[in-house]
């Protein structure tokens, strides 16, 4: 996983401790449309203040909304990659007073949404089930001013917009995760999956993916769901992590203490590391749905839908399974990260180009992490060649790739440019001529059987030629001299 | 009017949802409304729809979709000048309380 350090399952709650946690997920993610989702305003992250505005996302009088045909395509993408059912779906309105929506009221699917009984696959094989996935338009952002940024002192709020109707797709999983660790892999499929499909960017730093987390705990052995408290504000998959873990041990601490779990939204804090209470849910909101007048129902053909399913991507779990099969010693954890990236195709061809797999799966692990901007898979393969020929040392060889990856280009060029040309065995020998005539005891211990001073030899000779000679093109030769 | 089908109690919790201030001589007179129109829908819900599939808009039309092509925009000055308060280019609202619900 590309987010560093993990929480690990056993950081959890013990396994022993005799209570279970059961996380279910609500995820949002924007859509990568041009456009709003029943407007012309631009969709795009940033921006100006309110310069994404008009007057459907304005809610003004006499403004009426129209469905982006490509917020549904990319809604049908998503809801056949987590193989749900694809059926027909209304609008509705979600009544409430907040001012990031002008409106008084979000579009939503309620009832009748888009998307519905699927299912994810976490890496291990589990599958987790998803409820249903629908469209929604997404918010407008507000900012506290004043009482030194502390809400419940604030002066005043300023509003931007440019966000509200932005198409989200809302994936809501069944309650089936059992784990914190569970939780992270199933948002990082779930990810992986929507940037596959090309339905969203899926940057949780950026907002455009956002994960509610819903979680109780239970005796083990239990199939009774405990009350449960939902969880806002994570932000990236290692506050997922973290949060769930605090939450379950907050609500076991408090079910072994004789005390009731109360019905809560809460926060998660990333700075102190726990959660608390934003609102219980007693005065939970009665939305007020209700069939939104301006919008028609939407009900795809089931040609359009299968011609989405016909142009659907391979999916990330079927990329690996391929990457598996051509890189077959390479580490799972590897695989997955290739495929994360969105490397997997460069890999792929590296080694279809002739890149030994091993050489290649090093450089796409470990050197690639920022992606691999100019370098493509010929040159790729091409260094991957040249290291095995003995070429290249890896140091070299990472350098190169920095460069290839920078400005493009063939692995000979860049090495060359870099000086890393590599030492023809003339060159070497007569290098090796002059070191043997400078270490006359040295040499002499070396061919008594010394196996101490291959190590001095080979430092010598890489002094001597600053780096540039292969360290075991000149052992061999040592050897083969001693005779 | 037989069976009462809204409480007093129901139709002030509506309108306290809607943010409606009603005077008790209002909420009298409403909750008799209410009950009226909900008895016009009892009408509907007494006939027999057996076999018929439900309908989901009153208009036989449904997949109006438009194409994803940006438009015009409007100009923010000129938007926040028709705003009660404005500041930094954003709308200036009261404080806000707690989170969106």
């Amino acid at each position: 996983m590309s987010d560093g350090a993990l929480d690990k399952p056993g950081l959890g709650v013990p396994a022993d401790t005799g209570w279970e946690t059961v996380v279910g997920l609500e995820v949002h993610a924007e859509l990568s449309t041009e456009t709003k989702l029943f407007s012309a305003s631009p969709n795009r992250f940033g921006g100006e203040p309110n310069t994404h505005i008009d007057p459907v996302s304005l809610g003004l009088p006499g403004s009426l909304p129209v469905l982006n045909q490509k917020a549904v395509e990319l809604a049908i993408r998503v809801g056949l990659a987590l193989n749900c059912g694809i059926r027909p779906s209304v609008f509705a309105r979600k009544n409430y007073f907040y001012p990031d929506m002008p409106k008084d009221f979000q579009i939503s699917q309620y009832d009748e949404p888009i998307s519905v009984d699927g299912w994810l696959e976490l890496p291990s094989g589990k599958r987790i089930g998803i409820e249903r996935a629908h469209l929604e338009e997404d918010t407008g952002k507000t900012v506290h001013i004043g009482g030194a940024g502390r809400i419940h002192e604030a002066g005043y709020s300023l509003v931007d917009y440019n966000r509200a109707g932005v198409p989200l797709i809302e994936i809501v999983g069944r309650p089936e995760l059992r784990s914190a660790e569970e939780a992270r892999q199933y948002v990082a499929e779930l990810r992986a999956i929507l940037v596959a499909v090309g339905a969203s960017d899926g940057k949780m730093e950026e907002g455009s993916l956002r994960v509610d987390c819903n979680v109780s705990v239970r005796p083990a052995g239990s199939d009774r769901l405990g009350t449960r408290c939902e969880i806002k504000n994570v932000n990236s998959l290692r506050s997922l992590g973290r949060a769930i873990e605090h939450e379950a041990r907050r609500q076991i601490g408090l079910l072994a203490g004789g005390r009731p779990v109360e019905q809560q939204t809460r926060h998660w804090n990333e700075d102190e590391g726990r959660t608390h209470a934003l609102r219980s849910k007693e005065e939970d909101h009665d939305y007020r749905y209700f069939p939104e007048p301006d919008l028609l129902p939407l009900d795809p053909s089931a040609e359009w839908v299968e011609e989405i399913r016909r142009e659907l991507p391979p999916l990330p779990r079927d990329r690996r399974l391929r990457l598996g099969e051509a890189a077959p010693s390479a580490d799972a954890g590897h695989i997955a990260l290739a495929v994360e990236r969105s490397l997997d195709g460069l890999a792929l061809a590296a080694i279809g180009g002739g890149g030994l797999p091993e050489r290649v799966m090093i450089h796409i692990v470990q050197n690639l992490a920022g992606g691999a901007g100019m370098l493509d898979a010929e040159a790729l393969a091409g260094l991957a060649q040249m290291e095995e020929a003995g070429e290249l040392t890896a140091t070299q060889a990472k350098k190169v790739l920095a460069v290839l990856a920078e400005s493009g280009g063939s692995p000979q060029d860049a090495a060359r440019a870099l000086g890393f040309e590599a030492m023809d065995s003339t060159e070497l020998e007569s290098m090796l001529d002059g070191l043997i005539a400078e270490n006359p005891e040295e040499w002499s211990r070396f061919c008594e059987g010394d196996a101490k001073l291959t190590g001095f030899f080979v430092g010598q000779a890489m002094k001597a030629t600053r780096g540039r000679a292969d360290g075991k093109a000149v052992t061999q030769l040592l050897i083969s001299r001693r005779g | 009017m037989g069976q009462q089908r809204i409480t007093r109690a129901e139709c002030a919790r509506v309108a306290a949802l809607a943010r409606l201030e009603l005077t008790e001589e209002e909420l009298e007179r409403f909750t008799g409304q209410l009950d009226e129109l909900l008895g016009h829908v009892a009408e509907v819900e007494a006939l027999d729809v057996e076999g018929l599939a439900p309908t989901m808009h009153a208009l036989p039309i449904a997949n109006v979709l438009r194409p994803d092509v940006p438009g015009e925009v409007l100009d923010r000055d000129e938007v926040l000048a028709r705003a009660p308060l404005a500041e930094d280019g954003q709308f200036r609202v009261p404080p806000v309380l707690g989170e969106a619900p």
